[in-house]
């Protein structure tokens, strides 16, 4: 089994990315800088990372994340997470990176942000 | 199979060893050891995931920016068991490594850095973090979480 399962579907002219597994090191890193690339060569830039299936993330992964925040932001678009696990929304509040991303606990008020 | 090649060199109660090729399959071979003795050594949930978490990061600094990837050096890992603490040693063959050299990624100017947050993992999820460099080469990061801190 992958170590990142990333599927995607849209709702309206935002692509939401459901993720489950590890964002970590090697395969879960490489998945998601992957299907974000794809994303954006698709012309997709209103982006929805939930990471409700996604228990584990190391530096790595938190890496990929600020790099897919980056990469949308430089290509015009917007990257905005839902539904962090504690963990993660701990990792993200001591990396200070909360003051970076656009976090959501509510798929219809993310969906919202972005109009 | 690769892992075959991984395999613990001495185990007790209350110490493990591990020598290790350096690949990133290293950071899960050495994390799942490292957890069955604190399994046994009463840290909360938390305190566990923290011990994984400067585990995991420990091993891929020492395979990647240790030991570059050369499966010609080794990570060694030691593992100490006491009543009222768990003592880690990481081990690489790299050619040195100052901590203090690395910036600190919550700093304003680095939080959009996609690297340079491991060290931070390390220091953070652990009560004592000490680098080494020991005279026969390599980098020591030796790593003590306390029972009751």
């Amino acid at each position: 089994m992958a170590e990142l399962n990333i599927s995607e579907r849209q709702a309206g002219d935002v692509t939401i990315l459901d993720l489950s597994g590890k964002i970590t090191i090697g395969e879960g890193s490489v998945a998601l800088r992957t299907a974000i690339r794809r994303m954006l060569e698709e012309g997709k830039k209103k982006i929805l990372l939930n990471l409700a299936g996604v228990g584990y993330v190391d530096s790595s992964g938190i890496g990929e994340l600020v790099s897919s925040y980056t990469a949308i932001n430089k290509d015009g678009g917007q990257l905005k997470l839902l539904n962090l696990t504690q963990k993660i929304q701990d990792l993200l509040t001591i990396t200070k990176l909360l003051t970076v991303f656009d976090v959501y606990e509510s798929e219809s008020e993310a969906l919202n942000s972005f109009k | 199979m690769a892992l075959k090649e991984v395999s613990p060199l001495f185990v007790t109660a209350e110490t493990t060893e591990l020598r290790l090729p350096s690949r990133i399959e290293a950071i899960d071979e050495a994390a799942t050891a490292v957890a069955r003795l604190v399994s046994r050594s009463g840290f909360s949930e938390d305190a566990s995931f923290a011990i994984d978490m400067a585990v995991r990061e420990a091993i891929a600094n020492a395979v990647i920016h240790g030991n570059k990837f050369d499966e010609s050096k080794f990570v060694e890992i030691s593992v100490q068991r006491s009543p009222d603490s768990l003592e880690i040693s990481v081990h690489d063959q790299g050619s040195g490594f100052n901590p203090e050299a690395v910036a600190d990624p919550t700093e304003e100017e680095n939080l959009l850095k996609s690297s340079g947050r491991g060290i931070f993992f390390v220091r953070n999820f652990m009560d004592e973090v000490y680098w080494l460099t020991p005279p026969e080469g390599g980098t020591t990061v030796r790593m003590i979480k306390r029972t009751n801190p």
